[in-house]
């Protein structure tokens, strides 16, 4: 049930196990296979409201397993246009599929330019490597 | 050099790095927080059968002429009431009735008792009844390095435990000697889950072939995480959290444990507060939709705060954020609406009856 590890190629990443899918001026975001396993089984998550304005490297949700409570981190700024109710209620899905069905949120980007700044999956799983 | 070299570790470490444990440290331990996951094993022990390595709980001997004076001085239970083969559960008071620990105690025979402490305060609850004992003739010795603790519970952890047992096993509130995968042990009647089971003291030595014998049966290993939601679930007191040196049995909930006509150390503080009634009261809430509320988090009623958490988890039984804390005693009674504060969003939350989870009969 759960997830196999993996870090899709077309996405870029966070150094805070977050992800972005870049699509022209939007993205949607969401946290790597390697936050819902150090995470553990998520059994809440509440999406941020639609409209709400999120910055690079700052915390825009929380999720959480049974013992713990996790800062959720944007890799990049804008404008909230969509959020995943889904993921809200039924939270597992984060666990299960983390790139697809455990998106979290829909940003119109304000900044382009700050893709620039993220990681792409080898630098990701260099990083990954360091870390363990 | 790395903190977590100065850990103790149990007899039964190797097998938790085997079976993929997440170790942490605890009380000066380096302990299995989970296995496969808290929910997964949380709902293996109310389905089925956990097993828990609980060693680095601490063991403490009473021997002597003596020993049931003694303990009737340092306990607040009836220990005259405490029968050979007996289980029982006290506080153990400091002289203004804080609680210095909460405690099981098994008599072995009738001037030789087994009282076993939070691993936190084994150290404490040693020099504190050392001190108490200088006026009766009785030893108390820390026997804590003769036995490894194991946890067996659910409502398949007698059938468990009784398939690779040479002998009955004590019902519940009583103790026994039975060898069980062949090893000799004191076999009890107690846990800390609100499922039926046993715990077993056990030497360390033997350790490993008791633990390997009830996972081959089909316990599943079951770390504090469970311990911690399975224990809350049920609206028992973790010393530390809901009980503590400044909290007096009675606003806790703990007064049905204290005999102040047994004459012990803090009886006087405690029949005070029984006949005044206190300030503030334990209680248990769930949250009534969304959030999961944590230990800390205050308690508002009216938009005034009336309390904090002093425990909060998500309870894989019951599907929802649940806690206990203190409240102002007007404040208490079961179906009172309020508020938890879980970091800057307010929650509508319930006081409940305790336990918040029951067995369906």
């Amino acid at each position: 049930m759960a997830a196999d590890e993996s870090y899709p190629e077309d996405l870029r990443y966070h150094a805070e196990h977050d992800w972005a899918r870049i699509e022209g001026e939007e993205a949607s975001f969401g946290i790597t296979w390697y936050a819902q396993e150090a995470l553990g089984e998520v059994v809440f998550f509440e999406p941020p409201e639609i409209g709400t304005t999120v910055s690079r490297d700052e915390a825009y949700a929380e999720v959480e397993s049974v013992k713990a409570v996790s800062d959720v981190i944007a890799p990049l700024s804008g404008e909230v246009i969509a959020v995943n109710d889904d993921a809200g209620e039924n939270p597992e899905v984060i666990n299960n599929d983390p790139y697809g069905d455990g998106w979290m949120v829909r940003v119109r980007l304000t900044d382009t330019a700050e893709v620039d700044s993220l990681l792409d999956v080898e630098a990701y799983r260099r990083l990954l490597a360091d870390e363990s | 050099m790395s903190a977590a070299a100065d850990l103790k570790r149990t007899p039964l470490y190797e097998e938790h790095r085997a079976a993929g444990a997440r170790l942490v440290p605890f009380a000066g331990w380096e302990m299995p927080v989970q296995y496969a996951g808290v929910k997964e094993e949380h709902l293996a022990v109310r389905e089925h059968c956990g097993v828990f390595d609980v060693s680095h709980m601490g063991e403490i001997e009473t021997r002597g002429p003596g020993a049931q004076s003694f303990l009737q001085r340092a306990l607040s239970n009836d220990v005259g009431k405490l029968e050979i083969g007996g289980a029982q559960y006290s506080c153990l008071c400091a002289a203004d009735g804080g609680i210095l620990d909460d405690l099981f105690t098994y008599r072995l025979a009738e001037d030789r008792f087994l009282t076993v402490s939070n691993a936190a305060n084994h150290e404490s609850d040693l020099a504190h009844l050392l001190d108490l004992a200088a006026d009766f003739e009785v030893e108390v010795s820390d026997v804590a390095s003769d036995y490894a603790m194991l946890a067996v519970q659910g409502p398949e952890a007698r059938g468990i435990v009784a398939g690779l047992a040479d002998s009955e096993l004590p019902p519940r509130m009583r103790t026994a000697w039975a060898e069980v995968a062949g090893v000799p042990m004191l076999v009890c009647g107690t846990g800390y889950t609100g499922e039926a089971g046993v715990e077993l003291l056990v030497p360390p030595a033997q350790a490993r072939v008791v633990w390997r014998a009830l996972l081959d049966a089909g316990a599943t290993p079951a770390g504090l995480g469970a311990r911690d939601t399975l224990r809350l679930e049920v609206c028992f007191h973790l010393h530390g959290n809901e009980i503590g040196p400044d909290r007096n049995p009675i606003e806790a909930g703990l007064g049905w444990c204290c005999k102040e006509e047994t004459g012990f150390l803090g009886c006087e503080a405690i029949a005070a507060a029984r006949a005044q009634g206190t300030t503030e009261k334990l209680v248990a809430l769930t949250i009534s939709d969304r959030g999961i509320p944590r230990a800390g988090n205050p308690l508002l009623a009216a938009g005034e705060v009336i309390g904090a958490l002093t425990s909060g988890t998500f309870a894989p039984s019951l599907g929802l954020g649940a806690g206990m804390g203190y409240v102002r005693s007007d404040l208490a009674s079961p179906g009172t609406r309020l508020e938890v504060d879980i970091r800057g969003k307010h929650r509508a939350a319930e006081i409940k009856a305790m336990p918040l989870y029951e067995k369906s009969k």
